[in-house]
């Protein structure tokens, strides 16, 4: 557990260091709040329809696939350290689990799922 | 007290205080967040049983890819990011019953437990708990398989994903 | 121990007496000491991260044919200063209708996901953080941080163009995290252990000789992580007007840009790390650890000075494309080196060190050569099918 301290330590001075950054922004600039400044940025021009733009479903497919190649790598983390001792056998294994899963990206990838437009 | 368990109910305390937050919030985004506060949280109580591989892969998983995925499914399917109804609705005396029922005989089964007294085996030195991992997944005697049909069901994962999103469009 | 060899051990044995000798208990002395170790470290990163600025600034001037800021100083080497004291004393607005608490957190939790980064970073042989065996999915982790606060800036502007440039930059580094991840397995498989120390040394030849692939590729998923030309399409003034940090002024904007390049130098530091040896240099680091931390400065410094050479020299690539050449060429290419290595690993296993670091080498190119001509044909089929048939030329 000690070496959680350390990461704990920098994660408290990491969050003490920009917060008191900003804090001496705040403490040190002047306060002059009008509307005009805090209106919300359009190219200079006054701001059109609302702000939420139509939300993209491109974005959500690239967040899935990333996700099963992220759990597939957390599963290859193992094997990967593992994998100087234990000999050719676990490198097929290897092979077969990244080869599915090679197999789901070309598939995605024939459906038309990773373009963009 | 030892330090120890007192770190423990800090970190127990700011999870469960997080997971309230997130169903009792009104944004969704908000809630969202909270929720990334809450995995944390166990991330962290991962780190205290001294399962680093666990509590990193938590953040990376969790906090990097399915946090994520919330946020955007969130954004994607609201316009209106307030739930503007009523926060409980006319049954609320039934779920307050069933959840003081089962608060109850969880705590009448685990009172009986002898884990809250004993401290648990100190772990032997020299310990990798990632080359253990790694071996016993590639192991014929021991996880191999399952560690095949873990690619096959995230195979069928983004198959399922994928013809879900294709209809849609 | 003498202080040449192990400063920190000395300093902190020291500290930790003189704690001890106010009545202070044994175990929260060795925590404050810690914390007074974690504070030098980071308030050293911020000083170098001042310095960082300069050095992009000089370093863009002279890649444009121009001089760069030389009148504030000798060199311009107080310009920084200038910049750090005019980001303090502007206004801290928020804008209208932006979501107050999350607004603010963004830049906070942005500069601590780069300044964690540095737990793990091995800065000489005693000198460490923390050794943490599972050093190299800790990079990625905070990387999940780091695109966390993106969201959470873009979002919380209520401002359209942040929106879209927030989302766009978090799509393109969650993307580029795959080929990333298949990259960190290969210097694990070498070094048998997630631990960055071990990385280190295990490192006897270079792993940059023994996989040059594989370190070219977790360089661009680096360039694509970091935001940095030419996968910036978040900042691209032309494109979004600054993208997900629009509406910031101020110390909050100087939190994401100088935390951006502190992000970019601890990226250079991981790729001397993890491909080119870390703080060793032929021994040279057994001498001191004062020198082993210069070594590792100076490759970090090295690395820093490929992404900016990549920053200054490449057009910025668009949306589209960026995603598409990172799922359709380089994670399948990834896992392919990642399988071509794992092979050679175990095929070589017995074999002398220069027969190794040769076949693991020849392997790599030609995984390399035959990618390339792939992506050649498909480009050559893309481009017949696009521009029609040649016509054919007359012979006199």
């Amino acid at each position: 557990m000690n070496e959680w301290i350390y990461v704990a330590l920098f994660i408290v001075v990491g969050l003490v260091i920009p917060i008191g950054a900003i804090g001496a922004g705040f403490i040190f600039g002047p306060k002059k709040a009008n509307p005009i400044k805090e209106s919300t940025y359009e190219c200079g021009i006054e701001t059109v329809g609302e702000s939420w733009v139509q939300f993209k479903a491109q974005y959500y497919i690239f967040a899935l696939v990333f996700l099963v190649f992220d759990v597939e790598a957390v599963f290859l983390f193992p094997w990967a350290v593992k994998l100087g001792q234990i000999g050719l056998y676990a490198v097929i294994e290897g092979i077969i689990f990244v080869a599915i899963l090679v197999a789901g990206l070309v598939y995605t990838w024939r459906k038309g799922m990773l373009e963009w437009v | 007290m030892t330090a120890q368990q007192i770190i423990f109910l800090i970190v127990a305390l700011y999870t469960l205080g997080s997971a309230l937050m997130v169903v009792t919030t009104r944004n969704l985004v908000h809630a969202a967040l909270w929720l990334v506060s809450t995995l944390f949280g166990v991330a962290v109580a991962y780190a205290l049983l001294n399962a680093n591989f666990i509590a990193v892969v938590q953040v990376v998983v969790y906090i990097g890819a399915i946090a994520i995925l919330f946020i955007f499914a969130v954004m994607l399917t609201r316009k209106d990011m307030r739930d503007a109804g009523p926060q409980m609705n006319s049954n609320w005396w039934a779920g307050a019953l069933v959840a003081v029922l089962v608060f109850g005989g969880l705590t009448s089964l685990l009172s009986g437990w002898s884990g809250f007294q004993n401290t648990a085996a100190a772990l032997p030195s020299g310990f990798d708990a990632i080359s253990l991992l790694g071996e016993s997944l590639t192991s014929p005697e021991a996880f191999v398989l399952p560690f095949e049909v873990a690619s096959v069901l995230l195979l069928a994962a983004l198959v399922g994903a994928v013809y879900v999103a294709f209809n849609k469009k | 121990m003498s202080f040449w060899n192990d400063p920190l051990k000395v300093a902190a044995d020291w500290l930790e007496g003189v704690f001890a000798g106010w009545g202070m208990d044994a175990i929260l002395a060795h925590v404050l000491v810690a914390f007074l170790g974690v504070f030098l470290l980071i308030t050293i990163l911020m000083v170098l991260d001042i310095f960082l600025v300069w050095i992009e600034r000089k370093v863009v001037a002279r890649f444009q044919d121009r001089l760069g800021p030389n009148r504030l100083g000798p060199f311009g080497l107080i310009q920084p200063f200038a910049d750090i004291i005019k980001l303090i004393i502007k206004e801290d607005t928020t804008p209208g209708g932006a979501d107050k608490v999350v607004y603010n957190l963004a830049p906070v939790l942005s500069m601590m996901s780069v300044l964690i980064l540095w737990a793990v970073v091995p800065i000489a042989p005693v000198m460490l953080g923390t050794d943490l065996n599972v050093g190299v999915l800790f990079l990625i982790a905070a990387g999940a941080i780091g695109t966390l606060s993106i969201i959470m800036a873009g979002w919380s502007s209520n401002n359209k163009f942040a929106m879209i440039g927030g989302f766009r930059q978090v799509a393109v580094m969650v993307s580029f995290e795959v080929p990333m991840l298949a990259m960190l397995m290969i210097p694990v498989i070498f070094a048998g252990s997630m631990n960055m120390n071990a990385i280190i040394d295990a490192q006897n030849v270079w792993y940059f000789f023994i996989s040059p692939l594989g370190a070219v590729i977790f360089l661009i998923a680096a360039i694509a992580e970091l935001g940095r030309a030419p996968f910036d399409l978040a900042e691209g003034e032309s494109e979004l007007v600054s993208g997900f940090n629009i509406e910031y002024s101020g110390m909050k904007f100087g939190m994401f840009y100088a935390g951006e390049l502190l992000h970019a130098f601890t990226f250079g530091g991981f790729w001397a790390i993890l491909f080119f040896g870390g703080y060793r240099f032929f021994g040279l680091e057994q001498v001191s650890p004062f020198l082993a931390i210069l070594i590792l400065v100076i490759k970090a410094m090295l690395g820093y000075w490929v992404i900016m050479w990549v920053r200054y020299t490449m057009m910025r690539i668009r949306i589209d494309q960026m995603l598409g050449f990172n799922w359709k060429f380089l994670t399948p290419l990834a896992f392919a080196l990642l399988l071509v290595t794992a092979l050679m690993n175990a095929l070589l296993a017995g074999a002398s060190t220069w027969l190794y670091v040769f076949g693991m080498f020849l392997a790599n190119v030609v995984t390399g050569w035959i990618a390339l001509e792939i992506a050649r044909s498909a480009t050559r089929k893309e481009r017949a099918s696009v521009e029609g048939p040649k016509p054919v030329e007359a012979h006199h």
